[in-house]
């Protein structure tokens, strides 16, 4: 901290943005140098919610480690568990049933819609208004619900196992996704009403956070980031896990590389995983939900590496076994870090204001990046 | 030329913030369909689904008796240590030794609802139910016995 304040010149404001409260963007430490209104750094601190959960996860057994993922990145808590039970079935090298595979990508789909809804009203948030928070959570609220009938829990599901899924299906499942794809296409429009066309809201954004496609690719972003600035880096497009290469839908890319880019991709990205659930899904085949596997999961020796596309970007899970039945480490090469650590190139030069709407689009899930 | 582009510009702009203030406008008006659930005024009536995980509970028939024969399978599934089996040593009456569950203690307040412990059970003795007021004055009433006092295993159970 000390050097930091030594390097900036005379007339230089350092402040610190957060933690103010644990309902903000996370608990996030921002320490801006300022000169008048005009960013000159950005230094984000970490540590702030780290509950070592790597560490943690090396006493656990692999049927216990998925759990805990959930708390990771909890808006895509399905598709954290997903990565884990197909790292751990790369390592068995077990076959899932054809079931367990489709009920598994309408999920991972459904908590897109749902991370995507949230991060639209939080953003639309912090930049001031309010209405769009409560549209935004009408519709998330139905896929909770769903979540809710078939996982038994809202948030952190714990749904997918080694081998499969938890539970089979709920009987009204298909009826509801149905129900909900009517009540999304029906109100969609409403989003680009209320935002997307708003003209305060296009100045804040276009040109604003500009990320070129090298600047993207050497700072390791992925997801919507990498997309906004051209860079196509979907890993359900360049290495399909379970039935999404039976899908078909669009890799979203914009070449602008700011802000706005970064918000049509989120908001055509719903649109794509609407048209991937809409297929899947009317045709989910009968018969088991979940794969026999032994009582006490033990992995060959060895190290093993399974990456999926959260909504955030690029989830890898890296797994060393030594052969017992607890992993011997666990990394997670988590989407947010490397996303986050672009903002200090993309705002320098920007007002103060703009930061909060360039760190907007970076969706940032704070326990994601501070495991 | 530029004068046009520039009232053209002003229109747009305009256009654009009514047609969110209309959207606005119209939910204020109609507000028929109201979504938001006032809790706690519709706890009488307040329905949360079947597999919602609440809490684990050792569901007991007319007789007093489960179906849990103490194998501590959920205390092994168990990634938090929230439960906690004593079994015990019944005597047969043909006179042997036969291991069963003394108490089934469930601690509430570890508990992160993960659903493996029902998972891992053979004999479907423990389950999740929906309830979730859980909120109690003193902290050790969040310890609780799962298998009632006096209750004993269904017959023809084995593990």
């Amino acid at each position: 901290m000390f050097e930091e304040v030594g390097t900036t010149t005379e007339g230089d404001l350092i402040i610190n943005l957060g933690p103010q409260h644990p309902a903000t963007h996370g608990v996030l430490h921002l320490v801006i140098t300022l000169n008048g209104e005009i960013i000159k750094k950005v230094e984000p601190h970490l540590g702030y919610i780290h509950r070592s959960i790597e560490k943690m996860t090396e006493s656990l057994s692999y049927r216990q480690f998925i759990y805990v993922t959930s708390r990771m990145d909890y808006l895509s808590a399905h598709i954290n568990n997903h990565a884990c039970a197909l790292c751990v079935e790369k390592a068995l090298q077990l076959e899932v049933p054809q079931r367990a595979q489709y009920i598994r990508v309408i999920m991972d789909e459904l908590t897109r819609i749902a991370s995507h809804e949230l991060w639209w009203g939080a953003m639309a948030m912090d930049l001031g208004a309010f209405t769009p928070f409560f549209h935004a959570f009408r519709e998330r609220e139905k896929i909770n619900e769903i979540m809710e009938e078939t996982c038994g829990a809202r948030l952190t599901m714990n749904y997918m196992v080694p081998g499969g899924v938890m539970v089979d299906l709920h009987p009204d499942f298909q009826k509801k996704v149905k129900a909900f794809i009517q009540q999304y296409k029906a109100k969609i429009h409403e989003y680009d009403e209320l935002v997307t066309g708003n003209i305060i809201f296009q100045n804040r954004m276009k040109g604003i956070g500009y990320l070129s496609a090298e600047d993207a690719i050497s700072y390791g972003c992925t997801g919507p980031v990498a997309r906004g600035s051209g860079v196509a880096s979907d890993i359900r497009k360049i290495a399909p896990y379970d039935v999404y290469d039976k899908v078909e839908f669009d890799e979203v890319l914009q070449t602008e590389g700011d802000s706005f880019a970064r918000y049509m991709i989120r908001i055509q990205e719903m649109h794509q995983s609407i048209k991937i659930i809409g297929q899947l899904i009317d045709t989910i085949p009968d018969g088991n939900f979940q794969a026999k596997t032994k009582a006490v999961i033990k992995l060959p020796k060895g190290e093993f590496y399974q990456r999926v596309e959260t909504a955030r970007g690029e989830l890898g899970v890296y797994i060393v076994s030594e052969g017992a039945a607890q992993p011997y480490r666990i990394k997670y090469r988590s989407p947010g870090f490397s996303n986050l650590s672009a903002l200090d190139h993309m705002v320098r030069g920007h007002k103060i204001g703009d930061l909060i709407a360039a760190m907007g689009t970076l969706d940032l899930v704070i326990p994601d990046i501070d495991r | 030329m530029f004068l046009k582009e520039y009232f053209l510009d002003i229109y747009k702009a305009t256009k654009s913030l009514l047609t969110g203030m209309k959207l606005t406008g119209y939910y204020f008006t109609h507000h028929k369909e109201i979504l938001t659930e006032e809790y706690p005024e519709n706890r009488k009536n307040l329905q949360l689904a079947e597999r919602f995980r609440g809490e684990v509970i050792m569901p007991h028939d007319a007789n007093n008796e489960h179906t849990c024969t103490g194998c501590s399978s959920c205390e092994i599934a168990c990634p938090n240590g929230s439960i906690k089996i004593i079994s015990k040593f019944d005597i047969t009456p043909e006179g042997k030794k036969k291991k069963a569950i003394d108490q089934h203690i469930y601690h509430l307040e570890l508990c992160t609802m993960c659903g493996l412990c029902v998972e891992a059970c053979p004999t479907d003795a423990i389950k999740m139910a929906n309830t979730f007021e859980h909120s109690v004055f003193n902290r050790n009433h969040l310890i609780k016995r799962l298998n009632k006092p006096g209750s004993k295993i269904r017959e023809g159970i084995e593990e």
